[in-house]
């Protein structure tokens, strides 16, 4: 216990002794961890999307024209009503569609209610009985006039599973690629110091101290180096999310229809990441930069 | 207590210490003497296992110092005491830290550190710079504060390499009275020195090497001139402290 205490003591001392170099260890880590986030909050929003344009897996949507009118649009419904592998068909108006976004937007809906006009076009919903007909289906109403396009889930859900692979294994590398900067980058900091202090560590050794002992000054100013850096970008990435959803949320709000993922749950997770990493690469870090100094 | 067993120890090619035999009884006090680079330091890293013998033994209290294991290692040092020439003092401590240092290594509770080190600073005179950090002493005072922590643990060996190389006559004279008492406690005292006065007043054990190799081992010896020094060599590179 009074082991633990004189650590304790020393480790503190330590950081105070050392601002400089404490500084840029911490700017270092918390630099890192950000650009993780940013990558990570990337990955779940494209999961997001992916897994909800699943969920409307066997949904074709017929976007028409506007010139379009009800009567018209009631018999290409009857048309489309007769093919086969066709369920039912629905009409949903571009008010009846803004409502539905709003209501998958949940807290970030007001976002909607800024845009100047309704984007969205009306629209045919046809429930296919089974998602083989979806290309049949797709072929004979694109032939039909007053079509303005058709959102067919089957090309959205490829696309955006493939670009969430992509981004996974980008960010994998990229993050990859960071942790080993960082740790060379704490290490490297941390070694001055410790090289200042080589007089000490041997004296420190002659007297019997163990590698534990010596270490552990360095050590715990590692770890308390990256969970303050966690707590930083904890803090800045919950900002930065912010307010990439109130600006830019506006511009991507047509290509996510299910909103964003919230930032309570983002930041919740990405904090216990960060703490989980800062530590990790803190205490690596300073491992690394005495292991020469201490026996064997 | 110790017995060196055909020791030997090169630094690449510099010769440390040569096919060195020797036994050291519980309870003596014994000079170590040589010129520079004679390897008394080195004799001395090898009993810490501070560095590596490449072959021989070193039997201590029933083990071999050689075949330590790493994590036995420092429990091993902390059972001697260490003074050197200099870098003896943590620098970013006070004395009263210093001293307490030893102690907490070991795990001794607060209130006997609390309790233990001003004795100490007592029996070395030094009560009043409790405070003060060693770079405002002198260096007979840093010295004296340095045996007293090499002692505060009670160690059975007690080992100084040089301690009176720097300091003046007299107050070399006040850390040999100091050493002396502690032998007579009981303590092995293990002294590396070059001083001729001393060796030749005390009256005691003389081991002297050259060239790595044990020349003269005598009780009771006296200083020879072969004993003495080339001007002062500069240290290798990387050289540990001692
Ligand atoms: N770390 C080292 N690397 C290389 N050579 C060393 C090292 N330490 C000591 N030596 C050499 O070993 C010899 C003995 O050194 P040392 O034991 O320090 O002698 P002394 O203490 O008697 O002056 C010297 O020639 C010295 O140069
Ligand atoms: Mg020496």
């Amino acid at each position: 216990m009074s082991t633990v205490r004189a650590i304790l003591r020393q480790a503190f001392a330590q950081m105070n002794r050392n601002k400089m170099m404490a500084a840029a260890s911490l700017f270092s880590i918390a630099a890192i961890l950000l650009v993780l986030g940013i990558f990570l909050i990337i990955v779940v929003n494209i999961n997001a999307m992916a897994r909800d344009v699943q969920d409307n897996f066997d949904q074709v949507q017929i976007n028409l024209f506007d010139a379009v009118s009800p009567v018209e649009s009631q018999e290409m419904m009857d048309e489309i009503g007769l093919m086969p592998g066709v369920a039912s068909t629905e009409y949903q108006t571009r008010e009846a569609a803004l409502e539905s976004w709003k209501v998958r937007w949940g807290e970030n809906a007001d976002l909607l209610d800024r845009m100047p006009t309704n984007p969205l076009p009306n629209s045919i919903i046809i429930t296919l009985a089974d998602i083989e007909y979806a290309e049949g289906v797709v072929e004979s109403v694109n032939a039909m006039i007053g079509v303005e396009s058709i959102n067919y889930s089957q090309d959205t859900v490829d696309q955006l599973l493939h670009l969430a692979r992509v981004v996974q294994i980008v960010s994998l590398i990229v993050i990859l690629v960071l942790v080993v900067i960082s740790i060379t980058v704490v290490s490297n900091t941390i070694k001055l110091t410790v090289l200042a202090r080589e007089r000490e560590i041997v004296i420190m050794r002659y007297i019997g101290a163990t590698n534990w002992y010596i270490r552990g000054p360095f050590l715990l100013e590692g770890i308390a180096i990256g969970i303050i850096a966690a707590v930083i970008s904890s803090v800045a990435i919950g900002f930065i999310y912010y307010y990439a959803i109130e600006n830019l949320g506006h511009d991507l709000a047509m290509f996510m229809p299910m909103g964003f993922v919230p930032l309570r749950f983002v930041v919740e997770n990405l904090a216990i990441i960060f703490v989980a990493l800062g530590v990790s690469i803190g205490a690596c870090g300073s491992i690394i930069s005495m292991r020469r100094f201490l026996e064997r | 207590m110790i017995e060196y067993k055909n020791v030997s120890k090169k630094y690449g090619k510099n010769i440390g210490v040569e096919d060195i035999s020797l036994r050291i009884d519980g309870g003596e006090f014994v000079f170590l003497v040589g010129p520079s680079g004679a390897g008394k330091s080195t004799f001395v890293k090898l009993l810490l296992k501070m560095v590596d013998a490449d072959r021989g033994s070193i039997m201590y209290n029933g083990y071999d110092v050689t075949k330590l294991r790493p994590r036995t290692i420092p429990g091993h040092r902390r059972s001697m005491g260490i003074v050197f020439q200099d870098f003896s003092l943590l620098p970013k401590k006070t004395v009263f830290e210093n001293i307490a240092f030893a102690m907490e290594i070991v795990q001794k509770p607060r209130n006997t550190i609390m309790k233990q080190v001003p004795m100490m600073l007592d029996i070395v005179g030094l009560r009043e710079e409790a405070k003060k950090y060693p770079q405002e002493l002198s260096i007979g005072e840093q010295q004296r504060v340095a045996i007293a922590r090499s002692i505060i643990n009670n160690p059975g060996v007690l080992i100084a390499d040089e301690p009176t190389g720097n300091l003046d006559p007299d107050t070399g004279w006040e850390i040999m009275r100091l050493l002396e008492q502690i032998n007579r406690r009981g303590t092995t005292v293990l002294m590396v020195t070059h001083s001729r006065e001393i060796v030749n007043a005390m009256n005691k054990r003389v081991i002297a090497i050259r060239d790595g190799r044990l020349v003269r081992d005598e009780r009771g010896g006296l200083y020879h001139p072969e004993y003495d020094d080339e001007p002062e060599q500069p240290k290798p590179e990387g050289a540990l402290p001692l």
